[in-house]
C-alpha cells in the first residue's frame, strides 16, 4: 500500500478569534483531481498554506507522499508545485525570463531547466509569447505561465488555490484540460475553486464552508446527499411566484433565474410545495412547473441549512 | 410600459487601428436584467465605459435612460449606479461613513445619506453593523454595503460587474433577491460576468466576441439556438467558433 498523494488529519488553525479551519481531514489518492469546493473565507487558502509549510496548523498533521509536512518541510517542498491565488509573475520580465527565475528559485540545474522550459512552452501553448513581457499577456496567458513556473521543478503533487478566478470562460476551459493533461501524466492535483459548476470536473471533492468539511466524496456521491426535489416554475409573473413560495419556504430556497423561479423543497417539504404549485396552477399565476435535477449549488446550500 | 431604458444603435470605437467594439446594436427595457458577456477583449469593458459616459464613441450612438451617450454623458454619470465585485469600498471606514462619503460623491447631502441608509436598512440586512469597520464584514456584506453605496441616489439603471464572484450559494441568493426587487420596481440592471452562476440570473444574454454580437436571447433561447445544456457551453461554442 503506498501512501497518499496527500493526507490532513484533524488540521485546525484560527486567526485571533476566528477559526479558518476546524479539525478538517480528507485523503486525496496518487494521481487524482480533487477540489476543494468553497466560498470565499471557507479555508481553502489557509489548507494550502499548511500543505505548503508556508505556515503552521495550530492542531492536526498533514503529510505529502508519506513526507510530514511539519517535520519535513524542505523535502516537501521539493515535491509540491504551489500556485498561490496572487501568483507573483515578474511583469517587467519575459515569458521565457519568469521560467527561468523560478527555475533558479528552485535550483534547477541548468540541463533540466532547458529541457524542461521546451516541454512546458509547448505543454501550455506559450511557444509564440516567449520574448512578451509576462504584463502584457491576458489574464488566460497569465495563469498558463504562472503554472508553467509552478510546475518548472516537475512536482509530482500540484497544489492550485483558485487558479481560474477571474478568467473568462474559454481561457477557463482550456486551463482544466491543461490540468488534465497533466493529471493523464501521473501529477496529484489538489486544485480549489469557489465556483460550483467546475466540481464535476474533479474525480473527488471536499466541499468546505467555514472551515469545516460539508461532505466529501465524488460529484455522484455528493449529489446523493441532495435530499428533496428542485422544482423549476414558469408563469407570467415570476415575482409573483416567488412571492407566493416565499410565504411556504425559506427565502434563500426560491430564487428567480432570468426565465423560471427555482425553488428546493428540500427533506419532507416536498407534498406542501408541490400543491402550492398545483394551486398556483389552477388559479393561472403558474403556467408550468417540473422538477428538474439537482445541480451542485443546490446540494450546498442544503447542506450549508444543517 | 416596457420603454427601452437602453437603446444601442451602430455603436463602434476603435483605438487606432484597433477596433474594439464593431457597430453593435440592442435595446434593454426598463426593469430588465440584461447580461453582457464575452472573453476578455471581446469588447465588454469597451461597451460598459461608453454606456456610463466614461469614453465617446468613434461612430453610432444610444441613449442610457433617456440621455444620449455622445452628448449627455454628465447626466449619465449621475443617473446610473455601479457597483464592481473589486468593491472601491474603504476598509478602514465603518459602514456609514462608506455610504456617507459615497453619498457624498453623488451629491448627496448628510441627512439625505442618513434618510436613504434608513430606507435601505431592512432590504440590505446592514443595521447592527453600521458603526464597525468595513474590513471587518463578511464578505456578502460587503457586497451589500457596494450595492447600497451604489444605489443611494436612486439610479434608474444599476451596472454590476461580477457582483456575487466567489460569495457562498446562500450569501449569492440574498443578493439576488435585493436585485430582483429592484428590477420588479422598474430598475434597469446591466450585468457583466464570466461566471454563468451569475448569468443565469439575467433576463437576457448578450454574448460579445471579437467586438461584435454574437448571440443575444434570452438564456433558454440561446441554450435552444445553440444545442447546448448549459450557458457556459454556448459560450464556449460562441468564442471558439466550434
Amino acid at each position: 500500500m503506498s501512501d497518499p498523494a496527500i493526507r490532513v488529519e484533524g488540521l485546525a488553525k484560527s486567526y485571533g478569534e476566528t477559526a479558518a479551519l476546524a479539525s478538517v481531514s480528507f485523503a486525496v489518492e496518487r494521481g487524482e483531481m480533487f477540489g476543494l469546493i468553497g466560498p470565499d473565507g471557507a479555508g481553502k487558502t489557509t489548507l494550502m498554506r499548511i500543505l505548503t509549510s508556508l505556515i503552521d496548523a495550530d492542531r492536526g498533521e498533514a503529510w505529502v507522499l508519506g513526507h510530514p509536512v511539519a517535520a519535513e518541510a524542505a523535502r516537501v517542498r521539493e515535491i509540491i508545485g504551489y500556485m498561490p491565488q496572487q501568483f507573483s509573475l515578474y511583469s517587467d520580465l519575459t515569458v521565457a525570463e519568469n521560467i527561468r527565475f523560478f527555475a533558479d528559485l528552485f535550483g534547477v540545474s541548468k540541463e533540466a531547466r532547458v529541457a524542461r522550459t521546451e516541454e512546458l512552452l509547448d505543454f501550455s501553448r506559450l511557444r509564440p509569447f516567449v520574448k512578451r513581457r509576462a504584463g502584457a499577456l491576458s489574464g488566460g496567458m497569465k495563469q498558463k505561465l504562472a503554472l508553467s513556473c509552478a510546475l518548472i521543478h516537475t512536482p509530482q503533487v500540484l497544489v492550485l488555490d483558485e487558479p481560474t478566478t477571474g478568467v473568462d470562460p474559454a481561457s477557463r476551459r482550456d486551463f482544466w484540460d491543461m490540468l488534465e493533461r497533466l493529471r493523464a501524466q501521473g501529477v496529484t492535483i489538489l486544485v480549489s475553486t469557489p465556483y460550483m459548476n467546475e466540481a464535476s470536473l474533479c474525480r473527488h471533492m471536499v466541499f468546505i464552508h467555514k472551515g469545516k468539511i460539508l461532505a466529501s466524496g465524488s460529484v455522484g456521491e455528493i449529489a446523493a446527499l441532495f435530499s428533496g426535489t428542485v422544482f423549476s416554475v414558469e408563469g407570467p409573473n415570476l415575482q409573483a411566484i416567488s412571492a407566493r413560495l416565499r410565504n411556504t419556504v425559506e427565502p434563500e430556497l426560491v430564487r428567480i433565474l432570468g426565465d423560471a423561479v427555482q425553488v428546493l423543497a428540500l427533506g419532507e417539504r416536498r407534498g406542501d410545495v408541490g400543491a402550492l404549485l398545483e394551486t398556483m396552477r389552477q388559479g393561472g399565476i403558474v403556467s408550468d412547473s417540473r422538477e428538474i435535477p439537482p445541480g451542485v449549488e443546490d446540494t450546498f446550500v442544503s447542506l450549508m441549512r444543517e | 410600459m416596457n420603454e427601452h431604458s437602453v437603446v444601442v444603435k451602430d455603436l463602434a470605437k476603435h483605438f487606432g487601428d484597433f477596433v474594439a467594439v464593431d457597430h453593435i446594436s440592442f435595446e434593454v427595457r426598463a426593469g430588465e436584467i440584461f447580461g453582457l458577456l464575452g472573453a476578455n477583449g471581446a469588447g465588454k469593458t469597451t461597451t460598459i465605459r461608453m454606456l456610463t459616459g466614461l469614453l465617446r464613441p468613434s461612430s453610432g450612438g444610444g441613449t442610457v435612460g433617456g440621455w444620449d451617450i455622445n452628448t449627455q454623458f454628465e447626466m449619465i454619470k449621475r443617473s446610473i449606479g455601479y457597483m464592481s465585485q473589486k468593491f472601491s469600498l474603504y476598509n478602514d471606514l465603518t459602514v456609514k461613513e462608506n455610504l456617507q462619503f459615497f453619498g457624498g460623491v453623488y451629491g448627496l447631502s448628510r441627512r439625505r445619506v442618513e434618510e436613504r441608509t434608513a430606507e435601505l436598512n431592512e432590504a440590505l440586512g446592514l443595521e447592527e453593523w453600521l458603526d464597525r469597520r468595513t474590513a471587518a464584514l463578511p464578505l456578502g456584506f460587503k457586497q451589500r454595503l457596494a450595492l447600497g453605496a451604489a444605489i443611494l441616489h436612486k439610479p434608474s439603471i444599476i451596472f454590476l460587474d461580477e457582483p456575487t464572484s466567489g460569495v457562498d450559494p446562500i450569501a449569492r441568493r440574498r443578493f439576488w433577491e435585493l436585485i430582483n426587487a429592484l428590477a420588479a420596481d422598474g430598475v434597469t440592471i446591466i450585468v457583466t460576468t464570466h461566471y454563468m452562476e451569475e448569468a443565469e440570473y439575467c433576463n437576457r444574454l448578450c454574448v460579445m466576441h471579437a467586438a461584435k454580437i454574437v448571440s443575444l436571447g434570452s438564456p433558454a433561447e440561446l441554450k435552444e439556438r445553440h444545442g447546448a445544456h448549459s450557458i457556459e457551453d454556448v459560450f464556449i461554442q460562441l468564442v471558439r467558433g466550434a
